[in-house]
This record gives C-alpha cells, sequence and structure tokens, in this order.
C-alpha cells in the first residue's frame, strides 16, 4: 500500500502547483472523520476544476478555454485519473467512484477528442486523403469496373435478342419516349438542348439528391458480404446498355455518347467508386484475413466512408454538369470534350496524384488499425 | 488502449442494489486508457437509442416538413409583395425566387438527412441532440479517437437502416413490388434487427465504423457523508446521543450493504431511513428507539465504513454480509 500514497504526495503536489485557488476550497479537511474522505476533500478542487474546464469544452470546442487552463488539462486529467485508481483500492464512497468514473471519462473523451476540427480534417481529405483512399481499394474498383462493363454488355444483348427487356429494365417512367423502334426525331430531341438556364438549378439539386442517395445506397448495401451492391450496379448498367442500343440502333450512338458523357464520366466514375467502396466492406467481411470479422469490417468502413465523402462531391459536380452544360452544349465534340476533361482530372487525381499519409490519420489510421489486431 | 470485457476487469468490484444492477453489469465494459486506468463504460441500452432515435427523427421532421411550409409561406407573400417582378418567369412559369426556394428545399432535406447526424457527433458531445437529451454518446470501440471517418461511415449505412425501410414498410404489404417488395421488407428486418443480435448492441452503422454507443453520466459529485452530522460531531445533534458500536456488531455488514446505505442516506427518505434503522437494530440486537433514526445511521454509515475501508487497506475485502 506503499505506492498509492506517495503517487497521492506526488499528485497533490502538482494540484497546488496548478492554482488550485481558482476553486474554492471545500470544507475544513480536518473534520473529516475518514482518511478516504481526507483524501478526497484535498483533491476535490481539482477535481472541480477539471470538471469546469471538460463542461467549457463539451459546449464550445476549444474556443472557450485560455492558454493556462488548456495547459493544465492534461495534468488534471491524469490527477483525476490516478484518483480514481486510488479511490478505488481506498474508499468505499459510491458516490464519490462514481463522480471520478464519470469525469475520467468525460475527461478522456476531451483529452482523446479529434485532434483537429472538421476543416483541417476537409484540406487533408482533399489534399490527399481521399486518392489515398481511393487508391487503397484498386482491386474493388478493378471488380466493380469490370461488373459495370458487364452489366452493359448483358443490357445491351438483352435487348438486342428481345426488346421486350428494355421495357421490364428501364420501366415506362423512366424511357420518356426513349424507347426501342422509336422515331429517330424523338431520340433526336431527348438529347438536344433548352434554349435558357431556368428551371435548371432546380433541376441540378433535384438530380444531386437522387443521385447522392442512389451511391449512398450503393454504399451502404455492401455491407452483405458486397453482393447487393454488384447487384445494383448490374442492374443500373444493364439500363445504360439497353438505352445505348435504343439508340445506336437508330443511329444516334455518338450522338448519345456525347450527351451521356458530359456529366456521365464524373457521375459513372461516382457510382463505379460507392459500388467498390460497398464491395470493399463486404469483401473484408468475407475474407478478414489475420485480423477479427469486426475489426475488419470496421477498418473497411472507415476506409470507404472517405471515398463516400468523395464520391457526394462528385454527385455534386455531376449535378451541375447535367443540367447546366449538358443541357446548354449543342456539339457532340464540345460534349465529348467537357466528359473527356473531367474523365482525365478524376483519374489524375485518384491514381497519378500520390501523397504520403501524415502519421496515424485517414486512410494510414485505417492501415494501421487493420494492422495491429 | 483496449477494452476488456467487464466480467474479468470488474469482478473485484462489488456492485450495489442488485436487482436493476445486475442489468447494468451487464452492459458494462471496461476501457483501459493509455495511462492504464480502467475507465468503466456502460453501453446504452437499446431503449434508449431507440428514444434518442425518435428525438431525432422528430427533429428531422420538422426541419423537412415545417420549414419547408414557412418557405413556401414566405415565398407567397414575396410574390404578393413585389408581383411578378420579384423574378422573371422561367420557360415554364417558375419565377426565379421561388426556384431558389426549391433548390433550397432539396439541399435542405440531403443534408438534415446526412449532415445533421454527422456534424453533431462529430462535435465535442460526440451526440445528436436526441443522444444529449437521454445522455448517451458515440464512442471508438477500440478506445481511440472518434474520427470524422467513422462517423461518416457509421451515418451513411443509418439509410438502409432506417430511412428505405420506412419506405418499404410502407410500400411492400399493397404489394406494388410483388415478391420484391417483401423479400426487401425481409432484409431490411435483419438490419433494423441488428441491435438486438449481438451482445454490445451495435447497429450496422457501428460495426462498419467501429464504433459503439454508451452512456455519458454527468454525475455531480455529492457532499462528503463524514464532515456532516453524526459522523463528524460524533454524538446525535438532535439528542447528544453517543452511539459506539462494537467489533460484532460492525461485522455483520459488507460493502454492499454499505454503499445501500449510503444511497439511502442521500436520498434522504424519512420513511426508508426509519425501516433501514429498525432492520439494522434487529439484526446486531439492540432494541430500536425513535426519534433519532438519522443521526444513529450516520453513525454507523460512519463507523462501518471505518472499519471496511481500514480493512481494505490490508488487502481484505467482505463484498457483502455472506462473505
Amino acid at each position: 500500500m506503499k505506492a498509492p500514497q506517495s503517487a497521492s504526495k506526488i499528485i497533490g503536489g502538482i494540484g497546488s502547483f496548478f492554482g488550485r485557488a481558482a476553486i474554492a476550497a471545500p470544507a475544513d479537511i480536518e473534520s473529516a472523520a475518514l482518511r478516504s474522505d481526507r483524501f478526497r476533500l484535498e483533491r476535490e478542487g481539482d477535481w472541480r476544476r477539471l470538471e469546469d474546464i471538460v463542461a467549457r469544452m463539451e459546449r464550445g470546442g476549444l474556443r472557450r478555454i485560455n492558454d493556462e487552463d488548456l495547459l493544465a488539462l492534461p495534468t488534471l486529467y491524469r490527477t483525476a485519473a490516478s484518483s480514481l485508481s486510488v479511490a478505488r483500492e481506498t474508499s468505499l464512497d459510491l458516490a464519490t467512484l462514481r463522480y471520478l468514473e464519470s469525469l475520467v471519462q468525460r475527461a478522456w473523451f476531451q483529452v482523446y477528442g479529434p485532434r483537429r476540427g472538421l476543416f483541417g480534417w476537409l484540406r487533408e481529405f482533399f489534399m490527399g486523403g481521399w486518392s489515398r483512399a481511393v487508391q487503397a481499394i484498386w482491386l474493388d474498383v478493378c471488380i466493380a469496373l469490370f461488373v459495370m462493363a458487364a452489366g452493359t454488355i448483358v443490357g445491351w444483348l438483352l435487348v438486342a435478342q428481345d426488346t421486350e427487356w428494355y421495357y421490364r429494365l428501364v420501366g415506362e417512367g423512366m424511357a420518356g419516349g426513349r424507347v426501342p423502334g422509336a422515331e429517330r426525331e424523338t431520340l433526336e430531341k431527348t438529347l438536344a438542348v433548352e434554349n435558357s438556364a431556368d428551371g435548371l438549378s432546380t433541376f441540378a439539386a433535384f438530380l444531386f439528391s437522387n443521385n447522392a442517395g442512389v451511391c449512398i445506397l450503393a454504399f451502404a448495401l455492401g455491407f452483405a458480404f458486397g453482393i447487393p451492391s454488384l447487384m445494383l450496379l448490374v442492374h443500373n448498367m444493364a439500363v445504360l446498355g439497353a438505352m445505348l442500343w435504343v439508340f445506336s440502333s437508330a443511329g444516334l450512338g455518338f450522338e448519345f455518347g456525347a450527351w451521356l458523357s458530359v456529366h456521365g464520366t464524373t457521375e459513372i466514375f461516382g457510382i463505379l467508386l460507392s459500388g467498390a467502396a460497398g464491395m470493399h466492406i463486404g469483401r473484408s467481411m468475407a475474407f478478414p484475413g489475420n485480423v477479427s470479422v469486426l475489426d475488419a469490417a470496421s477498418a473497411a468502413g472507415r476506409r470507404s466512408a472517405i471515398v463516400m465523402l468523395g464520391v457526394v462531391i462528385m454527385m455534386i459536380v455531376a449535378a451541375f454538369l447535367e443540367a447546366f452544360p449538358r443541357q446548354l452544349v449543342e456539339e457532340a465534340e464540345n460534349r465529348y470534350a467537357i466528359g473527356g476533361a473531367f474523365l482525365v482530372f478524376w483519374l489524375t487525381y485518384f491514381f497519378l496524384y500520390r501523397t504520403d499519409a501524415p502519421d496515424g490519420d485517414l486512410s494510414g489510421e485505417a492501415a494501421s488499425a487493420r494492422g495491429t489486431p | 488502449m483496449s477494452v476488456a470485457n467487464t466480467a474479468a476487469a470488474s469482478s473485484g468490484r462489488s456492485s450495489p442494489s442488485a436487482g436493476l444492477d445486475d442489468l447494468t453489469s451487464k452492459r458494462e465494459r471496461m476501457l483501459i486508457t493509455p495511462e492504464g486506468i480502467a475507465v468503466p463504460v456502460i453501453i446504452a441500452s437499446r431503449s434508449s437509442r431507440l428514444g434518442a432515435l425518435i428525438i431525432d427523427f422528430l427533429l428531422y421532421s420538422v426541419a423537412t416538413i415545417v420549414v419547408p411550409l414557412v418557405l413556401l409561406l414566405l415565398a407567397y407573400s414575396f410574390l404578393d409583395d413585389l408581383g411578378s417582378g420579384a423574378g422573371t418567369p422561367g420557360e415554364d412559369g417558375i419565377p426565379g425566387a421561388l426556384e431558389f426556394l426549391i433548390i433550397l428545399y432539396f439541399l435542405l432535406t440531403f443534408f438534415a438527412r446526412y449532415g445533421y447526424f454527422m456534424a453533431m457527433e462529430l462535435g465535442p458531445r460526440g451526440a445528436t441532440y436526441g443522444k444529449r437529451i437521454v445522455g448517451i454518446r458515440v464512442a471508438a470501440r477500440n478506445g481511440g479517437r472518434l474520427t470524422p471517418e467513422a462517423v461518416i461511415a457509421r451515418n451513411l449505412l443509418r439509410d438502409i437502416e432506417i430511412f428505405m425501410p420506412i419506405g418499404f414498410l410502407t410500400a411492400a404489404p399493397e404489394g406494388a413490388d410483388g415478391y420484391f417488395g417483401l423479400a426487401a421488407l425481409v432484409w431490411f428486418a435483419v438490419f433494423m434487427a441488428f441491435p438486438f443480435l449481438n451482445k454490445d448492441a451495435l447497429r450496422a452503422g457501428d460495426v462498419i465504423a467501429g464504433t459503439w454507443v454508451v452512456e455519458a453520466p454527468r454525475t455531480k459529485l455529492a457532499d462528503a457523508l463524514s464532515t456532516q452530522g453524526a459522523a463528524a460531531a460524533g454524538s446525535s445533534t438532535l439528542t447528544g446521543a453517543r452511539y459506539q458500536f462494537g467489533e460484532a456488531e460492525l461485522s455483520v455488514y459488507g460493502e454492499h450493504e454499505l454503499q445501500t446505505l449510503e444511497r439511502m442516506l442521500r436520498e434522504g427518505n424519512d420513511e426508508a431511513l426509519s425501516a433501514v434503522h429498525a432492520t439494522i437494530c434487529r439484526k446486531i440486537g439492540w432494541d430500536p428507539g425513535a426519534g433519532d433514526e438519522r443521526a444513529f445511521l450516520e453513525t454507523f454509515y460512519g463507523q462501518l465504513r471505518a472499519r471496511l475501508e481500514n480493512d481494505m487497506r490490508f488487502g481484505k475485502r467482505k463484498a457483502n454480509k455472506h462473505a
């Protein structure tokens, strides 16, 4: 029992060093009949000061804390933590024990809280975290790409064999005149430009929330070993393949490609990434390797979450492209140029732009979490 | 940093008030901080999480139904004031101001759906308003930091756990999608039941993100019992009676009874105190008097605690009266 006593002496010394006078001294310590209550009364000031700092941090982050308190925080936290372990061995005062447990827990959440603000995190995200996360799931991106290509071909072949399939795949509402055997003029009209920009921004906002929702769904469904994600990808791309067949059979394949590429290079890339992210989770759970399924799932989930935040941003870009340039730019060549430029940009950003992970951060942290069981 | 299962880590601690705390101690986990301190965390109960969700869902509904309605009313008054001059009517007759509101509506619903939970859980409290009200928060399961990507991951899965099933629950019974709808219903039911299928009450999003939801108690420090009343004065302030308990009388009870007595003294319910007083007197063979119960119990508490804590320092613990 020597250790706790000498420890408490040191703690008491530290406590008096960091201005305990700031908090009103508790009732006279000598009046306490019990040794454990004297222990408590001696340290109560530090505890209350810590509680005060923690409460202010919980309310408004670090802005409300002055430098002196901030410097004292780690020391006060350790004081409270060791008070708790001493009290566990020497005190039977349940109220004090419960208070210390709650205080240490709250302080722990603040001391080991987020290392930087959302803004700093977002900066890191754009400057490399995002592309690193995409690079980390490259295998899943390849699989998703293969599945999507297969889906497109399947859609094409099905409709080529039997046009009834078109109605099954696309559905009446979405087709909107774009049906097999439709007049070339009707089809051409669906690819035409609007005369003015009115109403297009509404359209963009609608497209964004709709498409981003689909992407999040593709990701979320990956939870069941990735199979539903794959099914969603196949279905979506089969629709695309079917439409491709309709337009190309009317001799409009080139124009349809141009119309699609303006936003499609961004949007389909986004869908590709979200499917890959979903599958990444599913694959990690099916084949966790040396770590437990839960650890593998959470490491993969955090890595995929970064990709998904990026996908939402891509969907915003895609919605703007879909609503404005696609509806306003007429020539197929210009449309291809816009779409191509974006494709080159995304590919460069994701696969050529390489940065080192700052220690213990973003995908780097996820990777290290995976490495240590 | 690691988490030990409670069974091993907390076996040294006696848990007070058996009935209710049996349930609580089942949810207790030990979190080992980098300093090597075991901090107990209690997994939030499923009912409190449901309560938090309902509160959040109400807030979400208000934000996506009431706010747009207000915006619409504003739009009408705006148009009335300025006539058609508020914006040049477009091809399809939507004035510019109204179009702006519609865009605002789409963005609002999207960010209410995804942004609210993320922004709140990334804050210093680690909890949405609903979670704050019921006193729970999100924490990293491995004892590390709660990172932004973990919060994003756990909230993206909310879609298939809540928002999608609600859509299917309303659509499936009508058979609009046939067997597909029913299959989807079963599929989503699995996700909704997920928290009931594991001991840590993890939902699918928690599994993916490596998080769990724990209770975040904000306990106030209660007064020290031995500095007040008869425990400090040594004699009853009411009657001046001086109680002195001998070795045999104090060896009847253990820590569990001591902490139960502590709770009752703090609650200060007179009826309960006199019942306890009678019980203790019967147990130790004293003649239960009346009128000075509190002083008796305070002294008994003080002396019992002094004895048990003294034994503790010599490594001798008595968990309860049966030990």
